[in-house]
């Protein structure tokens, strides 16, 4: 029983039993995993119990727009390597879903915890974690009036005086004025391809300077923390300016961005980069993202992109044209029910490879893609975009329910 | 027109394009170009100066902060009044809509001057957020079809004498004041709280700026297909709201 040497309350260990018993009738009704619905039932039990069930444990949150659960899952990954690991790896980041996950691992020494940014300042108060990693910052669900900078903002006041080392990114000039309030902050050059949510300044309102990679404000002075871990190419530069390189299953820049975060939030618990960054190695497709699934016989690579930053990203890792891409677009309430966004993203990447619309909003995508003056197919459904594509692998890239829709259907 | 190039003027990306609004410079430049004209568009950051010489002005919406700092920054400027004096057009949406009025609400809870090109005053709704598909009617005068949009907006828009409102509301909140109407306009300059963005789902407005900007009575066509679909699929979803 590494690291968890006093043993929970009686209240406790009924909060937790309720609400594993919660969870396993919403799995019998069908209702997916249901760790949601027993972290509800066990925290109106015990309203302490996600502070008793970290107790025990050296925790690590992880909170951005973007990356948040593949890098919970590196960074649990990595810190195997020292311990038991107990984690939401399914991506239930909120704090009825994070006391359900760590309810789950009474032996653990690790908790690592993704945590949805509006609730970081309250699970990082009620859970006295050992590192925090924040990773980026960007528009996401316009309906909500959840505005970037206000965010910023929450992480900046909650954050301030927490005992953790935050590990921030100090190429996104919102996290890294979120992360300058904080006592102990490990900075790391992790880029950000989008930066449509950061012209302003964040401290005074000046217009930001971006000369290359650096960023400053000419007005206050505010300006890029100089980082003392890298993502250099392929490789992780490390404090001793050693390069160790990177080896993932997963694409894409950003997720060498994410190994980066996460080799330095490893190195805090002594586990060196060499050795955390071959246990990254080992993740796979998180929740389904990246996966390569076969369907009506032909092979599909499936990409998530719920916000414009992410829909940038995952342009630049998708095989290059004449590859054939699928793109999917829902705008249900869980994917915010504003379309604009689309416009926010730039479609002209895609010239070249042969497009098939689809999801709830294709309308909106085939009139922004008219407008981009590329050439696309509006499909009824996938089998049709499928029987239309040409040969060779497919990318298929979606928004959260539109993505949620072709792994029902796919069978995945 | 300044020369043989339309000059379209993207005001203030960096503090004024959280919303996709940036899709009505698109969308004009896209249907400009279909009818062979040349076009320049010109993106100004709010640390550089507006120029005088555009023949369309195009605002989006932003956050609270940006809206009242984009605000002190084109006042300061003036390009944009003296660019209207000379009769240019402009067109405003939500936070860019409340600036180009008399004044509106700030972040700081402060009566904020705007520009004074429409006779309009903003205040803030102490009510719900005004989210979702709006369906209208635009002003007769202006000859467009109905107006589909997507608001986002707790503004309250009061329209002054010398100014009309755009659109009369089948559904949606609109200028929120309860009088049943959507945006404003004036000669040349037109405010709205659509998003969408509003050109994406109403491709006529952008005809009518490029009509009013070339002075003459019609375009040649274009493709409409998937515009029109569009238009279909959300007036309808207005007209069922969930
Ligand atoms: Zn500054």
């Amino acid at each position: 029983m590494a690291g968890n040497t006093e043993p929970l309350s009686a209240r406790a260990k009924l909060a937790v039993t309720a609400g594993r018993a919660a969870a396993a009738v919403s799995r019998a009704a069908g209702r997916g995993s249901g760790s949601v619905i027993g972290g509800r039932v066990a925290l109106k039990l015990d309203p302490e119990l996600l502070a008793r069930l970290a107790r025990h444990l050296d925790v690590v949150l992880v909170s951005a727009t973007n990356g948040k659960t593949t890098t919970t899952r590196l960074i649990a990954e990595a810190l195997r390597a020292g311990g038991e690991v107990v984690s939401n790896a399914l991506g239930a980041n909120m704090p009825a879903g994070i006391t359900s996950a760590l309810a789950g691992g009474s032996a653990a020494r690790y908790g690592v915890i993704e945590v949805d940014e509006k609730y970081l300042a309250g699970v990082a108060r009620d859970v006295s974690p050992k590192a925090i990693a924040l990773l980026n910052l960007s528009r996401d669900q316009l309906d909500r009036a959840s505005e970037t900078r206000m965010l910023a903002e929450r992480w900046r006041e909650g954050l301030s005086g927490t005992d953790a080392v935050v590990v921030a990114n100090a190429d996104d000039p919102l996290v890294a004025w979120a992360a300058s309030s904080c006592p102990t902050v490990i900075w790391v050059a992790a880029g950000q391809e989008w930066k449509d949510d950061a012209w302003s300044c964040p401290s005074c309102g000046g217009v930001l300077q971006r000369p290359g990679d650096d960023w400053f404000c000419g007005d206050c002075g505010f300006r890029r923390p100089v980082p003392t871990w890298a993502l250099s190419g392929d490789c992780v530069v490390a404090p001793d300016g050693v390069s160790w390189p990177i080896r993932l299953q997963l694409p894409g820049r950003a997720n060498k961005a994410n190994a980066t975060t996460s080799a330095a939030v490893a190195a805090i618990f002594g586990i060196a980069p060499k050795i955390a960054l071959d246990r990254m190695y080992h993740v796979q497709a998180v929740a389904g993202r990246y996966d390569v699934v076969r369907y009506e016989g032909r092979d599909l690579r499936l990409l998530l992109a719920k916000n414009p930053a992410g829909w940038l990203e995952t342009f630049s890792l998708i095989d290059g044209p004449p590859t054939p891409v699928i793109l999917s677009v829902n705008a249900r309430s869980a994917d915010g029910t504003d379309t604009s966004w689309l416009w926010d993203v730039d479609y002209t990447r895609l010239a070249g490879h042969p497009i098939f619309v689809l999801g709830d909003r294709k309308l909106d995508l085939a009139v922004r893609l008219e407008v981009a003056g590329l050439d696309f197919r509006v499909c009824a459904d996938l089998a049709e975009a499928v029987r239309s594509a040409p040969g060779g692998r497919i990318e298929a890239i979606a928004n959260y329910t539109a993505f949620q829709d072709l792994r029902r259907l796919i069978g995945n | 027109m300044s020369d043989s190039s339309l000059r379209l003027v993207w005001v203030y990306p960096d503090l004024l394009s959280t919303y996709g609004d940036q899709g009505n410079a698109l969308v004009l430049e896209r249907r400009a170009r279909q009818r062979g004209l040349d076009v320049t568009r010109i993106d100004v950051r709010s640390d550089q100066q507006v120029p005088t010489s555009g023949d369309i002005y195009l605002i989006g919406g932003g956050e609270d902060r940006p809206q009242r700092l984009a605000a002190e920054r084109l006042r300061r400027d003036g390009g944009i009044n003296r660019a209207v004096a000379n009769g240019a057009i402009v067109f405003a949406v939500c936070a860019g809509y409340q600036i180009i009025g008399h004044e509106f609400i700030n972040d700081l809870g402060r009566v904020e001057p705007g520009l004074g090109i429409l006779d309009v005053r903003s205040v803030r709704n102490e009510g719900a957020r005004h989210v979702g598909d709006v369906l209208a009617d635009v002003d007769e005068r202006l000859g467009l079809p109905p107006l589909t949009g997507f608001e986002n907006h707790q503004g309250n828009t009061v329209i002054g004498p010398s100014a009309r409102p755009f659109a009369r509301l089948r559904y949606g909140g609109g200028n929120g004041t309860g009088d049943g109407t959507e945006g404003a306009w004036c000669d040349t300059v037109f405010g709205t709280y659509m998003h969408g963005p509003v050109m994406a789902r109403n491709p006529k407005i952008a005809d009518l700026l490029l009509k009013l900007a070339l002075d003459v009575n019609a375009l040649p066509p274009v493709d409409e297909r998937w515009y029109e679909a569009l238009r279909a699929e959300r007036i309808a979803a207005a007209s069922q709201p969930a």
